[in-house]
C-alpha cells in the first residue's frame, strides 16, 4: 500500500463503485437492444415462418391471401439495389477521388465538402421528388426500375462519397510519395496504391449505403412504384414494386393472411439484407487479405 | 567549391512556403558518382534543399521555389520539365521505410512496371535485390508481403526499389533514423558499394554517419527569418577534421544541435 498524503482525498471503494455501475449501465443498453430485436425476429418467425417457402417467393401477389407471393418485389428490390449500387460506388469513389488527391483545399472544395455532409442527412423523400422530376419526368425514364435505380443511387451516394473519402484519407502519404519518387503519376500512384488500400473501408461504405437502398420506401412511392405487380421486371424500363412497398401494402390490408404474408417479407428483406452484407463483407476480406494488390 | 564532374547543381536556390522561408540561396554542386552529406541541426532545411533535387516539394501546397536546380545542366524547375519524368532518374529513399503493402517482388518490381520496362522482370527484380545486398535473404519468399520484413530489410528493399527504375542519382532521407545501429552499418556499407555506379545525396543528422560514409559534406544551419544557408561546403575530410568556419566546428564537435 503506498502511504496516504493528507492532500489526497482517494475515495478507491466509491470510484471503483462508479466504475462497475457504468459497466453495467452499458450492458443493460446493450440487452435491451438485443431484446427489441429477439422480440422483433421471435414475432415475425411467429407470424411468418410458415408463410415462407419457395412458393411464396416464386408467386405474383394475389387477391387471395393464402396465394400472395413476393416474386415481382424480389426481383424488384434486386434489380433497384444493383442499379443503385453501381452507380452510387462508381461515382462516390470518382467524387472521393477527386476530393481528396485532386482537389486543392479552398474555399469552394470546403462549400462542396459541407454540402456532402449535409446531403446525408436530407429526408429521403426529398430524393423521391428529385427523381421524379429528373429520372421520370426530364429523362423520360418513365416510373421504371431504372428511375427508381439511379433515384436510390442519389440517395446513397452521399454515404458511399463519405465512407469513400475516410477511406482514402486513411492511406499513408509516404505510400503516395514513394510512388512518386519512383515516376509514378498521380494516377498510377491512385490505381495501384490507394485505392486498393482504400477498398477495404469503401466497400464498408457501400454495405451501409445497400442496407439503406434495400429499407427504403418513400422515395420510390413518391416516384411513382407500383404497388400491386403481377409481373417481373423484363428490363431497365419495366415498372415495378420492391419488397418494403409489397409488405407495407400488406400489412394496411384487414386480411390476417395478408399481414402473415407482411411478416413472410419481412423474412425475405432480412434474409437478402443479410446475403448482401455477408457478400461485400467476403469481398472486403479478400482485398484485406491478399498480399500483392 | 565548383567540381569538374557535377550531375546535380543549385544555383542561388531559395525555396519559401507561403511566407516562411525555409533555406536561401543554395549554391552547391553534387559530384558524380560520389556520396554528398548534408548534416545540420534540426528544421534547418535540409531535407527541403534534398527534396528540390527530385522535385518532390511540388507536393506540398504553397510551396515555391526561386534560383535554379540543374540536373545534367538542365533546369529542373523549367517550365517544360514534368516532375514525373526526372522522379525516375533521381531515385529517393525516405527517412521511414515506406514499402508498399504488396509482395517483395511486387515492391521492386512497381517502378518498371508503371515506367513501361519490358525486358525480364524477374531478372530486373533479382539484380536489384543483389544490389541492394537484400537478394540472400529473401530470395526463398518473393511472394510474402513486404511487410513481414525487419525495418532495416525493409529499407534495403526500398533502395532496391529505387534502384530497380535505372536512376542516376539517390537522395536518401535520414534513410537509417528509424534503424537500430547493426541494420545502420548494413546500409552504410551498401551506399558504399552503390557510389561507384551512383550519385548519393544524404540527409543525415548523425555527424559520424557523414564522416563515415561520405565524400562530400554540406553543412546547413538555419538564420533568422532567412531559413537554412550554406555555412560550409567541402571534401568531409576537410570539414571534419579542419573547419574552417567556427559555427561548422561547434556543431561537429558537438557543442549545439
Amino acid at each position: 500500500m503506498a502511504a496516504s498524503h493528507p492532500q489526497f482525498d482517494r475515495r478507491m471503494a466509491r470510484r471503483q463503485w462508479e466504475g462497475r455501475a457504468f459497466q453495467g449501465l452499458c450492458l443493460l443498453a446493450v440487452a435491451v437492444a438485443l431484446a427489441l430485436l429477439v422480440v422483433l425476429l421471435v414475432y415475425l418467425a411467429h407470424q411468418g415462418l410458415s408463410r415462407v417457402s419457395w412458393e411464396f417467393i416464386t408467386s405474383f401477389p394475389s387477391r387471395v391471401p393464402e396465394q400472395a407471393g413476393i416474386k415481382a418485389a424480389l426481383l424488384g428490390s434486386i434489380y433497384v439495389v444493383t442499379i443503385a449500387a453501381v452507380v452510387a460506388f462508381t461515382l462516390g469513389v470518382c467524387t472521393a477521388v477527386y476530393l481528396e488527391e485532386y482537389s486543392v483545399r479552398n474555399w469552394r472544395t470546403r462549400i462542396i465538402q459541407v454540402n456532402i455532409t449535409n446531403l446525408a442527412g436530407v429526408p429521403s423523400i426529398v430524393y423521391g421528388i428529385l427523381g421524379l422530376e429528373i429520372f421520370v419526368r426530364s429523362l423520360g425514364l418513365g416510373r421504371s426500375v431504372l428511375a427508381g435505380g439511379l433515384t436510390m443511387a442519389l440517395l446513397v451516394l452521399p454515404i458511399v462519397i463519405i465512407a469513400a473519402q475516410e477511406a482514402i484519407r486513411s492511406v499513408p502519404p509516404s505510400l503516395r510519395e514513394g510512388a512518386y519518387a519512383l515516376g509514378a503519376t498521380r494516377w498510377q500512384a491512385i490505381w495501384h496504391l490507394v485505392l486498393p488500400q482504400a477498398m477495404p473501408g469503401i466497400l464498408t461504405g457501400l454495405i451501409l449505403a445497400v442496407s439503406r437502398a434495400l429499407g427504403e420506401t418513400a422515395p420510390l412511392i413518391v416516384m411513382g412504384a407500383l404497388t400491386f405487380v403481377p409481373f417481373a421486371p423484363d428490363g431497365p424500363l419495366s415498372r415495378f414494386t420492391v419488397l418494403p412497398i409489397q409488405i407495407f401494402n400488406w400489412t394496411s390490408r384487414p386480411q390476417a393472411g395478408f399481414h402473415e404474408a407482411a411478416a413472410a417479407g419481412i423474412i425475405v428483406l432480412l434474409v437478402l439484407l443479410l446475403t448482401m452484407n455477408a457478400a461485400a463483407i467476403v469481398l472486403r476480406n479478400q482485398f484485406q487479405r491478399r498480399p500483392e494488390g | 567549391m565548383q567540381s569538374s564532374d557535377p550531375i546535380l547543381q543549385t544555383r542561388g536556390l531559395s525555396v519559401y512556403y507561403g511566407n516562411k522561408q525555409a533555406v536561401s540561396d543554395i549554391t552547391l554542386d553534387v559530384v558524380r558518382h560520389r556520396i554528398t552529406a548534408i548534416i545540420g541541426p534540426s528544421g534547418c532545411g535540409k531535407s527541403t534543399l534534398l527534396r528540390c533535387f527530385n522535385r518532390m516539394n511540388d507536393l506540398i501546397p504553397k510551396f515555391r521555389a526561386t534560383g535554379q536546380v540543374l540536373f545534367e545542366g538542365r533546369d529542373l524547375y523549367s517550365p517544360t520539365v514534368d516532375p514525373t519524368e526526372i522522379r525516375y532518374q533521381i531515385g529517393m529513399v525516405f527517412q521511414r521505410p515506406n514499402p508498399f503493402p504488396k509482395s517483395i517482388f511486387d515492391n521492386v518490381a512497381f517502378g518498371p512496371r508503371i515506367n513501361g520496362f519490358r525486358g525480364n522482370l524477374a531478372e530486373l527484380v533479382e539484380s536489384s535485390l543483389i544490389r541492394a545486398a537484400l537478394w540472400e535473404e529473401v530470395k526463398d519468399r518473393l511472394t510474402s508481403s513486404a511487410l513481414s520484413l525487419s525495418g532495416g530489410q525493409q529499407q534495403r528493399l526500398c533502395i532496391a526499389r529505387a534502384l530497380a527504375v535505372q536512376p542516376q542519382v539517390i537522395l536518401m532521407d535520414e534513410p537509417c533514423s528509424s534503424l537500430d545501429p547493426i541494420a545502420t552499418l548494413a546500409i552504410e556499407d551498401l551506399m558504399r558499394e552503390l557510389s561507384t555506379e551512383y550519385s548519393i545525396v544524404i540527409v543525415t543528422h548523425n555527424m559520424q554517419q557523414a564522416a563515415r560514409v561520405s565524400d562530400f559534406t554540406t553543412f546547413l544551419m538555419g538564420v533568422e527569418k532567412l531559413g537554412g544557408q550554406i555555412i560550409e561546403y567541402g571534401e568531409t575530410r576537410l570539414i571534419f577534421t579542419n573547419p574552417k568556419d567556427e559555427r561548422t566546428e561547434a556543431y561537429i564537435t558537438g557543442r549545439f544541435g
